[in-house]
């Protein structure tokens, strides 16, 4: 345990890394994923199209494979953002196609009764949407999105392998000079625990609090 | 002054077709219904009865012929459609009341969203109309903690906050226990002897014989005979409609 604790400093800034990822990356997939979504709903059929390609596009290719090609092909195509900001780009462009399956899986928990009803009374395709199918979906939508963010809150450690020092990284580093692989690891490995336990239980919170009453 | 007034039909449907794929569910319907007129339509499972219904206000578009209503033409689908549709209730025979809000607020969502009205003024008339359909004491309860026969004279108060001229129904009893459908028919039946313009489509042959001016009966998509009820169920003319009734009243 005094391997941790002697490196505090340098673990804890880059806990600090992780969280930055975490939260922007989070943000990001967020908006871009239920952009995603909408387009993908959306009455004109080449957003719908776009929408379907961008979404297969990205669940099927592995994020390091992702995140390798960005960290080598963007220079090379004059493209030079800091190491952080393109793991962070990378990471809202992959899991936003995963928050646009999950958004959209909700939408169809949704009966389709409910858009006729609020069809036939009148209401506009986005008051229909507003007023009838989001607050309904987003009650379907907050677990699993939960599970998308714990995803990602895992795969910010892959910034390690392109030389982000995040959290992972630094552990790895520490352990290479102290060689106490097992308390080290372990604190690593119980501090993602928690955090993904945060983020589980937030998202138990939201839910309940979406909740209809039945 | 000695021309009488022709007023103009509530609906006016010319050589309506409509095909689902290969099947061609609605051919060449003609109908008018009146002001004020309750036009009650039977006939058997798959005829076409819900889809002409829904055609009424564009829930499902026409492949050919033309239908007005109020005598205007259904525009497209956009913001004058919803217009229109805002002047036509629609019950649907599985309630549709929106689950994520309180009777009182399914009853005042449209109002607000649609029409704009102030919301205390919203709420009044939508407990006026609560209690004329019976379930005031409902008003704060989600639709799932209603009966059916609860949920779905609810779903007719949500139709009446609009102040539609016209009210179509798709079979609004069909999904109720028997012991719940005559609280529903009978809201039903006051809304007819109020003058509402009704389009009813239903197996219930006491509402029909009571309430509708006109019955229609369709099979195979087309309407294949329209008379009064009493004419209609006791001096039926077409083979198809006697073997119709004679199957329904066996039941
Ligand atoms: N959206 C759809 N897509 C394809 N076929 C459809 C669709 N809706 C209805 N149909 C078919 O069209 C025909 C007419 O259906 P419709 O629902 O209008 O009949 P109905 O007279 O209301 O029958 P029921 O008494 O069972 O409600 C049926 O054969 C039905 O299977
Ligand atoms: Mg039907």
């Amino acid at each position: 345990m005094t391997a941790v604790i002697e490196n505090l400093d340098p673990l804890l800034r880059a806990l600090g890394t992780t969280a930055l990822i975490l939260v922007v990356s989070a943000a990001g997939s967020l908006v871009l994923g239920v952009l995603v979504t909408v387009a993908r709903v959306s009455p004109i059929p080449v957003l719908r199209g776009a929408a379907w390609a961008y979404v297969q596009v990205f669940v099927n290719i592995p994020l390091l494979a992702l995140l390798l090609l960005a960290v080598f092909a963007l220079p090379d195509a004059g493209l030079l953002m800091p190491l952080l900001t393109t793991v962070i780009v990378v990471l809202v462009v992959y899991e936003a196609a995963y928050v646009a399956e999950a958004v959209r899986s909700g939408i169809n928990t949704v009966a389709p009764g409910q858009v006729e009803a609020a069809r036939a009374l009148g209401l506009r395709l986005s008051q229909t949407l507003r007023y009838v199918v989001v607050p309904q979906a987003v009650r379907a939508v907050v677990q699993p999105l939960g599970n998308v963010m714990i995803a990602l809150l895992m795969n910010t450690a892959l910034a390690a392998t392109v030389g982000v020092v995040e959290l992972t990284s630094a552990v790895n580093k520490v352990n290479l000079v102290e060689a106490q692989p097992i308390p080290i690891f372990t604190a690593a490995g119980l501090t993602y625990m928690a955090l993904a336990l945060a983020i589980g239980l937030g998202a138990g919170r939201i839910e309940k609090k979406v909740a209809i009453h039945r | 002054m000695s021309t009488p007034m022709v007023s103009t039909p509530m609906v006016r449907m010319r050589g309506v077709d409509k095909h689902f794929g290969d099947l061609h569910v609605l051919r060449s319907i003609d109908l008018d219904v009146a002001p004020r007129e309750v036009v009650v339509v039977i006939g058997p499972s798959g005829s076409g009865k819900s889809t002409l219904c829904r055609t009424i206000n564009r829930l499902e578009p026409i492949d050919a012929g033309e239908i007005r209503v109020d005598g205007e033409p259904l525009p497209e689908e956009g913001p004058q459609l919803a217009q229109l549709r805002a002047d036509v209730g629609m019950v649907f025979q599985s309630f549709n009341l929106f689950g994520h809000l309180s009777v009182l607020d399914n009853v005042m969502l449209a109002p607000l969203k649609v029409r704009r009205v102030a919301k205390a003024t919203a709420r009044a008339e939508a407990m006026t109309l609560l209690e004329r359909v019976g379930i005031a004491d409902k008003a704060d309860r989600f639709p799932a903690q209603l009966s059916g026969g609860q949920q779905q004279r609810a779903a007719i108060a949500r139709s009446l906050a609009m102040h539609p001229k016209l009210m179509l129904f798709d079979e609004p009893t069909s999904a109720l226990d028997p012991e719940m459908v005559n609280e529903v028919l009978e809201v039903m039946t006051s809304l007819a002897a109020d003058g509402m313009t009704m389009v009813v489509v239903t197996h219930e042959m006491g509402f029909a014989r009571r309430a509708a001016d006109r019955v229609v009966f369709m099979d195979a998509g087309q309407i294949v005979e329209e008379a009064p009820p009493a004419e209609f169920f006791d001096a039926t003319r077409s083979e198809r409609a006697r073997s119709f009734l004679s199957n329904v009243l066996a039941h």
